[in-house]
């Protein structure tokens, strides 16, 4: 399945999980930010795109989920990540696109990472493992 | 019993499916109010169970199905409604009949599909007649927003979630609760 064919099929299952049109589904629209994902949609997609790729995704693999870097004190000073938790969210979620998010790394605004391409980016991988 | 909107479970395969049953009565007062009569535009009073309500029956069935799986120690609740139809108008002397499945889960929630069947009294042989579907899905709170999950807020110890009145209509179905 090239990326176009990924692209396509996470569109489908956003549009269904998020209640959103077609259009606003473009690689760099934020799910928090652009679509409006909540904390249970996350959940929802998860399960949306294991049944649609036929895959299992780990628990914390696609979105980091429960006790993550973001609140270990060592990674996060002042409200800002440090460099070293970058290194270390970067590692962790290799299909995140952390650049932009390191002229700002506001931890609040971390979330805004995860776009449609980061989850394009995981399941390229995925299925190409 | 207050908030309870299904009468019985009928059938558990835990982790699986339930089977539950709601019979509409004209003693419940809503339906007195839904809808009343408006005589202005010469309606008569048309009483009808809020679909509201019938939803808040398949999130108590599939909940129930979700929260028996983990042996009720978690806190379900329901986080979304994914997907709703009911075509039906059901008024009072029906049965309604839930069937939920738990589609997915793990340890943060779990998605849930259910139908939602109809027997109209007056039409025996028409048997359970499919009126809707829905899909639902249930967060298990003190691994989303409990201490252990993402914004660490403190919940009671206790399942406030599965109160007496659950424990009480599952006894009542024959249902064992799990230890």
């Amino acid at each position: 399945m090239n990326r176009d064919e990924i692209f396509s099929k996470v569109r489908d299952v956003l549009v269904e999980a998020l209640a959103v049109d077609e259009d606003e589904v473009t690689p760099t629209a934020s799910l928090v930010g652009d679509l409006g994902a909540e904390s249970i949609d996350f959940l929802d997609i998860v399960f949306q795109l294991e049944k649609t790729f036929n895959i299992k995704i780990g628990q914390g693999e696609l979105f980091p989920e429960g006790a993550n870097i973001t609140q270990d004190p060592k990674f996060v000073q002042g409200g800002l990540v440090t460099p070293d938790g970058i290194a270390a969210l970067s590692a962790r979620l290799p299909h995140v696109d952390f650049t932009n998010f390191a002229k700002d790394p506001q931890v609040g605004k971390v979330i805004n990472t995860f776009t449609v391409d980061s989850i394009v980016n995981f399941l390229e991988r995925k299925l190409t493992a | 019993m207050r908030w309870m909107w299904i009468d019985r479970v009928v059938e558990l395969v835990p982790a699986r499916r339930i089977v539950t049953i709601k019979n509409v009565s004209l003693a419940e007062e809503h339906l007195h109010d839904h809808f009343v009569d408006d005589p202005d535009r010469g309606l008569p009073a048309c009483p009808i169970m809020p679909a509201s309500l019938v939803l808040e029956g398949v999130a108590q069935s599939a909940g129930t199905l979700v929260g028996h799986a983990e042996r009720f120690k978690e806190k379900v609740v329901l986080a979304k409604v994914s997907r709703a139809e009911i075509r039906r108008d059901v008024g009072p002397g029906c049965t309604l009949r839930y069937t939920a499945e738990i589609e997915r889960m793990d340890t943060v929630g779990a998605s849930t599909r259910a139908t939602i069947e109809l027997f109209d009294h007056a039409r025996p042989t028409d048997g359970y007649v499919p009126i809707g579907e829905v899909e639902m899905m249930f967060s298990h709170l003190d691994n989303n927003m409990g201490q252990a999950g993402k914004s660490g807020e403190a919940f009671p110890e206790h399942n406030f979630v599965f109160g007496d009145s659950f424990k009480t209509l599952l006894r009542t179905s024959g249902i064992a609760i799990p230890e």
